[in-house]
This record gives C-alpha cells, sequence and structure tokens, in this order.
C-alpha cells in the first residue's frame, strides 16, 4: 500500500464537512478511517465489511431502532452522541435483554464543523465503551446546507433475552404495582434551557444514561417483573398512557409520590409545563406484582441509577384504560396524553 | 423556586374544604362562576370540583383569550402568515388554533408560511432585527394581563424606528366580558345560567385593580372574590363567596392581596393609554359584538399597526354548526353536552377554541375530569 498516496489529515479544528466526505470516494473513506474506525475501534469495524457479524447463542433476540434529531446538538449533561446510545441501549434494556451491539448511521448535513462532529463521535464512542455495547457498523451521508439540522444520527440497536424473562407492555395486571428509577423530567427541561428564546439559567443536568446496569440488576432479584419502559418524548404521562392501552388496564398514581427536583418544577411552572409531561433519557417505569413491589425498590435504590426510585401508584381495572392520579391537593384528575408537542425535538 | 408548595398544602386544602361544606347550607345553591381560564384550569388540575359539597357548583367563564378569538381574526393571522416575506409570531397556544376551513397557523407553516412561537412579546423585536429583510407581525391576543408587554414593544419598536415590525392587536377588555355575561337573558331573566357569584381575575386584576368589578357587584348584586391562580387561592376564595352569599353580602372582596390592589398597576396602566385606545366593537367568540370590549392601536403607532399595514378586512365566519363553544363560553352548557365533545373534538383535533388552550373548559375537561364522566 506504500503507493497510496495518504495526504493531509482531516482538519478537526477548523475543517468543516463537505459533499465529498459523503460522496463515497477517497473523502469519505478518509473520514471513516481517521474519524469513526478511530473512535470507535473494534473487531468488527475493522473488518471493514458492510455488515457487522454476530455470533448468537439459542435464545430470544431483540431490535430497536431509533432517530437522534435534537436541537440543540450539545446539552447540559449530554449531547446527541451519547444520546444517541443511551437512547438505544435502554430500548433493548427495556425487554429485560442483554445489549449487545449497535449500529450508527449519520445523516450530516454540508457545513457541520468537523471539531463538533468530532467531539459527538468521541462521546459516542465514550458512551459505547461505558455500556460495554459496541458499534459494529455505520453508515454516513452528507446533505446540502439547508437539507439537515447539523447532525441526524440513527442508532440500531440489538440484544439477548436471557431465559425465563417475559417483560412486555401489555403484561400490567390490576394489583400490580407502578415504580420509577427516580427523578422526572431533568432531561428535557436541561434541554428547554439552552434554547436561547427561553433564556433561562439552571444547573440541571439531563439525566442521560444506559440503563440495562439497572435492569440487569432488577431481573436478577426480581425475575418476575411484567413491564418495563424509559418514559423519554411524553414523560411519564404519555409512557402510562400507552402502558395502559396495551395492558388495557387503568392506573392510579399519587402525585406526591412521583418524584420531581425543585428546579424542574420551578422552571415548569415558569414555562407553563407539567413535568409529567418533560421528557427523561436516563431513568425507567417498571410495573411487578404487588407482592414484589418493596423487593424491586430496594434493589433499584440500591443501583446508583436508581437511588430515587419511588413507587408511585397501582395498575387497576378501568375499561376506559384512564391513568389517574390523586392530586397532593387531596382531588383527583386524568393525567391524559400529551396532546400535540410539549416541546420541540427534544430527543 | 419558592411560594410553589405553600399554595398548594393538601392539608390546608382539606380544611378550606371542610370550612366550605359546613359553612354552605344544605337547601341553598352556589352557582359560582370562575371568570379566568387560568382558574378553570388550577380546578381541573387540581380536581377542586372533588372536595366541594354538591350544592357549589363552579361555572366555566369565557376567561380563556384564545377561546374569545373569533374565527375571523385567526383568519386575518393566517392571511397574514400567507403574504411573501412574513414572519408571523405568536404564543403557542394560538397555533393550533382552528380558522375556516380546517386550517390553522400550524397547517399554514408546515405549507411554507414562516410562523414561529414566542414566549415573549418582546421576542418578536428581536426576530424583527434579526430579519431586517422580512416584515415580522406579532400576533397579539390576550386580557389586561398580556396588554402591558404588547404597548412596550410598540414603544420600543417606534423609539427603534423598525420599519419591518408591527402587531395585529386582539387585546380584549375582561369588565366588558363580565358584563356581558350579566345583562345576557340566560342569566338576567330567564335563570338558565344560575350565576350566584364570581371568581374575579388574578393576573388580570394586577393591572387593574379591583375597583373596575365594584360596579358589578354593586348593580348586579353579585359577589366578587378576586383569588390568586393557585389552588388554596381558589379554594379560599369559594370560601369567601359562600360566606358573602349567606351573610346577603354582595361585594369585591381581594383573596389575591399579596399582588392586587384597588387601583392596580398604574404605570401599566399608562403605557396601555399612550399605546392603545377603545375599539368601538369587536367579536367574540361565544359573545358576539361587544361594544368598547377591545383595544386598537392608537393613530400614533399607526406605522406599526399590522391591521393597517397588511389591509386587514372585518370578517365574520360562524362556528361549526355543532359545536357549543357559544353556549359553553357563555355558561349555558357542559363541555360533555356537546355531541363533538371527546368524538370528533379533541384536543388533538380541535374542532372549537375551548378545546384548544389548556385554559378551555374543553381541553380542561377532556385532560383532567373525564373520568368523572366514565364513572
Amino acid at each position: 500500500m506504500t503507493l497510496q498516496r495518504k495526504g493531509p489529515s482531516l482538519d478537526f479544528k477548523n475543517g468543516r464537512v463537505d459533499l465529498s466526505h459523503g460522496g463515497g470516494g477517497r473523502a469519505m473513506a478518509q473520514l471513516v478511517e481517521e474519524l469513526f474506525i478511530e473512535s470507535f475501534d473494534n473487531d468488527m469495524l475493522r473488518q471493514r465489511n458492510d455488515q457487522a457479524s454476530l455470533a448468537i447463542d439459542a435464545g430470544r433476540l431483540v431490535m430497536t431502532t431509533d432517530g437522534y434529531v435534537i436541537s440543540p446538538l450539545f446539552f447540559p449533561g449530554g449531547d446527541i452522541g451519547s444520546l444517541s446510545v443511551h437512547g438505544t441501549i435502554n430500548d433493548v434494556a427495556m425487554a429485560g435483554a442483554v445489549p449487545m451491539a449497535l449500529s450508527a448511521s449519520f445523516i450530516i448535513e454540508e457545513g457541520l464543523p468537523l471539531a463538533d462532529l468530532k467531539r459527538i463521535v468521541l462521546s459516542m464512542a465514550a458512551a459505547s465503551k461505558a455500556a460495554g455495547v459496541p458499534v459494529v457498523t455505520g453508515d454516513t451521508k452528507v446533505v446540502e446546507k439547508g437539507k439537515g439540522d447539523g447532525l441526524f444520527i440513527s442508532t440500531t440497536g440489538i440484544g439477548r433475552v436471557p431465559d425465563g424473562i417475559q417483560i412486555s407492555g401489555d403484561l400490567a395486571r390490576p394489583g400490580d404495582a407502578i415504580l420509577v428509577s427516580g427523578t422526572m423530567g431533568d432531561h428535557g427541561v436541561a434541554v428547554m434551557s439552552q434554547r436561547e428564546s427561553l433564556g433561562f439559567e439552571t444547573t440541571l443536568l439531563s439525566d442521560s444514561a444506559a440503563l440495562h446496569g439497572l435492569v440487569a440488576a432488577m431481573i436478577a432479584k426480581v425475575p418476575q417483573i411484567h413491564c418495563l419502559r424509559d418514559p423519554t418524548r411524553g414523560g411519564l404521562a404519555s409512557t402510562l398512557n400507552e402502558l395502559a392501552g396495551q395492558s388495557c388496564v387503568g392506573m392510579r398514581l399519587r402525585e406526591a409520590d412521583i418524584p420531581v427536583r425543585q428546579e424542574v418544577r420551578g422552571a415548569c411552572e415558569l414555562l407553563g409545563l407539567d413535568p409529567l409531561y418533560v421528557a427523561n433519557e436516563g431513568k425507567l417505569i417498571a410495573i411487578v406484582p404487588g407482592e414484589a413491589a418493596e423487593r424491586l425498590l430496594s434493589v433499584m435504590r440500591s443501583h446508583p441509577l436508581g437511588k430515587d426510585s419511588a413507587i408511585i401508584g397501582t395498575v387497576v381495572e378501568d375499561p376506559y384504560h384512564f391513568v389517574q392520579m390523586e392530586t397532593s391537593f387531596g382531588g383527583n384528575r386524568v393525567v391524559d396524553w400529551l396532546a400535540g408537542e410539549q416541546l420541540p425535538r427534544i430527543c | 423556586m419558592k411560594y410553589i408548595d405553600e399554595f398548594r398544602d393538601g392539608q390546608l386544602a382539606r380544611r378550606i374544604a371542610a370550612a366550605i361544606t359546613a359553612e354552605a347550607q344544605p337547601d341553598r345553591r352556589y352557582a359560582l362562576m370562575e371568570f379566568c381560564g387560568g382558574h378553570t384550569h388550577a380546578i381541573s388540575r387540581y380536581g377542586i370540583e372533588d372536595l366541594l359539597p354538591p350544592q357549589v357548583r363552579m361555572i366555566h367563564g369565557p376567561g380563556c383569550p384564545v377561546c374569545v378569538l373569533p374565527i375571523g381574526r385567526v383568519d386575518n393571522a393566517i392571511a397574514i402568515a400567507r403574504e411573501p416575506g412574513v414572519i408571523l409570531c405568536t404564543y403557542g397556544d394560538l397555533l393550533r388554533v382552528p380558522g375556516s376551513k380546517r386550517l390553522s397557523l400550524l397547517k399554514v407553516k408546515a405549507e411554507g408560511a414562516d410562523v414561529r412561537m414566542i414566549y415573549s412579546a418582546a421576542d418578536s423585536l428581536v426576530v424583527a432585527k434579526e430579519n431586517p429583510d422580512k416584515q415580522v407581525v406579532f400576533f397579539a391576543i390576550g386580557f389586561e394581563t398580556t396588554t402591558p408587554p404588547t404597548a412596550v414593544v410598540l414603544q420600543q419598536a417606534k423609539a427603534m424606528g423598525l420599519t419591518n415590525f408591527s402587531v395585529f392587536c386582539n387585546h380584549v377588555l375582561t369588565p366588558a366580558a363580565i358584563g356581558k355575561i350579566l345583562d345576557s337573558p340566560e342569566v338576567s331573566q330567564t335563570g338558565a345560567v344560575p350565576l350566584d357569584g364570581f371568581i374575579g381575575p388574578a393576573h388580570v386584576s394586577t393591572v387593574i385593580g379591583s375597583r373596575p368589578y365594584e360596579p358589578f357587584a354593586e348593580r348586579y348584586r353579585k359577589p366578587v372574590v378576586i383569588a390568586g391562580f393557585e389552588p388554596l387561592d381558589v379554594l379560599q376564595a369559594i370560601l369567601m363567596l359562600v360566606r358573602q352569599l349567606n351573610e346577603g353580602r354582595a361585594e369585591v372582596e381581594n383573596e389575591f392581596s399579596r399582588a392586587v390592589t384597588r387601583d392596580g398597576n398604574p404605570k401599566a396602566q399608562a403605557i396601555i393609554a399612550d399605546v392603545f385606545e377603545l375599539r368601538d366593537t369587536f367579536e367574540w367568540r361565544g359573545l358576539g359584538w361587544l361594544p368598547n370590549s377591545a383595544l386598537t392601536i392608537r393613530a400614533a403607532y399607526a406605522d406599526w399597526d399590522a391591521e393597517r399595514r397588511f389591509r386587514v378586512e372585518t370578517h365574520s365566519v360562524p362556528d361549526v354548526a355543532a359545536c357549543e363553544c357559544g353556549s359553553i363560553l357563555r355558561g349555558l352548557k357542559k363541555p360533555a353536552e356537546c355531541r363533538l365533545f371527546g368524538t370528533v373534538c379533541t384536543p388533538e383535533n380541535p374542532m372549537g377554541s375551548c378545546m384548544v388552550s389548556a385554559e378551555g373548559a374543553c381541553a380542561a375537561h377532556w385532560t383532567y375530569g373525564r373520568f368523572r364522566q366514565a364513572g
């Protein structure tokens, strides 16, 4: 290969992505080599095939995919890169599965500073390494200026479900307890605080985190968990409505038991939002037979990502599949689906 | 942030609720209208009706600015937004309000119009400064609460000599609407709308004070208690109204004394008076054309008046035939009595304005109160 001229390296300090980086030629190969393979370095990527080949044992595989279009690309506590790893790992983990591998597809807008792209890819690689889930295959496309918003990332994840685990959104039963793994609304408010038009400051960080370790600890001690789901877009309220609909049950929550940080409550007051509808990226909802609730709670609380876990309500019979809540004030209300968009593009 | 929990204390709420139950006479009717959408929202969100005895009934009033905006004005705003080179800025709630032909600002935005959601009137000035080659229009609505910020923005635009900025003014006046309700035949003659007292506006009253309500208490013999938007404020105001009715009094009382004085905010009033003057008449959804019920931009600020710049023509559009928003806004019907409620009209697909804003009676009942119907 000595006859191949190497040429100058990519200028990660001042350079920008241009259309040639997605053109399939040498510039694209250079971006893949110097940024993606370098950062995500693993055996499967190094084979430089258009696909990754994974060995599997017998059992059930789960697969999920998610697109990340968050604005801004960088926010307190994370960025689009780490989010695209955590979010997809979490979707795999919510089946009780052990995540095995991720794919990543980048749609980059012409003009994105290479420095930003590098920062994002390094953050993604760090998240993937910390989670122990490699990015094993990927794709890069560049679109003309004005046809994207800096960067969109799409990741797909696969994982293996341990024998004997059956977790699904349609398995909630009357009498089950509803738990959450921590405070609600941190991610949405942290992202919102970065929007220039809002102009408020907060020390709050996004809760973006990979939850498969917490899930593994939970199913090891309480394998009879019925449902797991991460309350991302639409927040706790919308996710519980999804689960109530899937399982054909109602739910009764106690507002006083739902953990919400003071900063999140304050920001929501100012902006006219309800924390129950604000997105989370590092929290989960667990539904478990009532008699196992306390045991699960103590397992969750002893994990660093679940220390603020709480039992927030119970599953009830209800032909209307309403999620209702006893307010801290003593009245009752329906906790409905989010109507329309509460906030644009937060994940 | 402090002072949230203090006004939402469940134990205190139960104590006030117990006092209401103890003092409300069992054979007497207490039909109380909360004028403001902010109160409607608090009542629904905190489940306040669950704490009241059956003889105390809340009637949702017309004080939701999005809900009373007539379809014709929404059509006007849509037409402005569709003009080439225009950026239309407005508050989030307005984007989904249906105009004629099922159009909304959200839909024309998807078609390519430049419609932007802002949190504050001042943001529209920033947009104008950043886009000198565009005409930036602020679609302004609201009662006296949102009027001073619009007035300030107009003063600033004039001072800066901004030539690419204007305001489409739809500000309306609270006392005019209260007067209309009290004069309506349903209240004053047939009794179709039972109405024994008012929870008076919170934020509006910080601007106009409590004095403007005094004629209503005197002339119509209806007690008014001005209350804040926190749930304890609302409960306390209900207790004060029950006491006034029991004692045969009809006075203006102020529960919201931490923010409202008798004369209001003179500085805000002066700014409003500098920029705006009374309109001869204005159409309200549900209430019809009301004389002297809205504001228009004074001649001194004519260059920043979008109605003049875009030659906006008045047109009046009737509601969808089966939509009961009009009756609901007048307290004549409840949301669940509308045939469209929850069938074709939902927050995702609103037919009438009461289903759009979180302060609208229909949206509040749909979002927080449906289980009462189901159960």
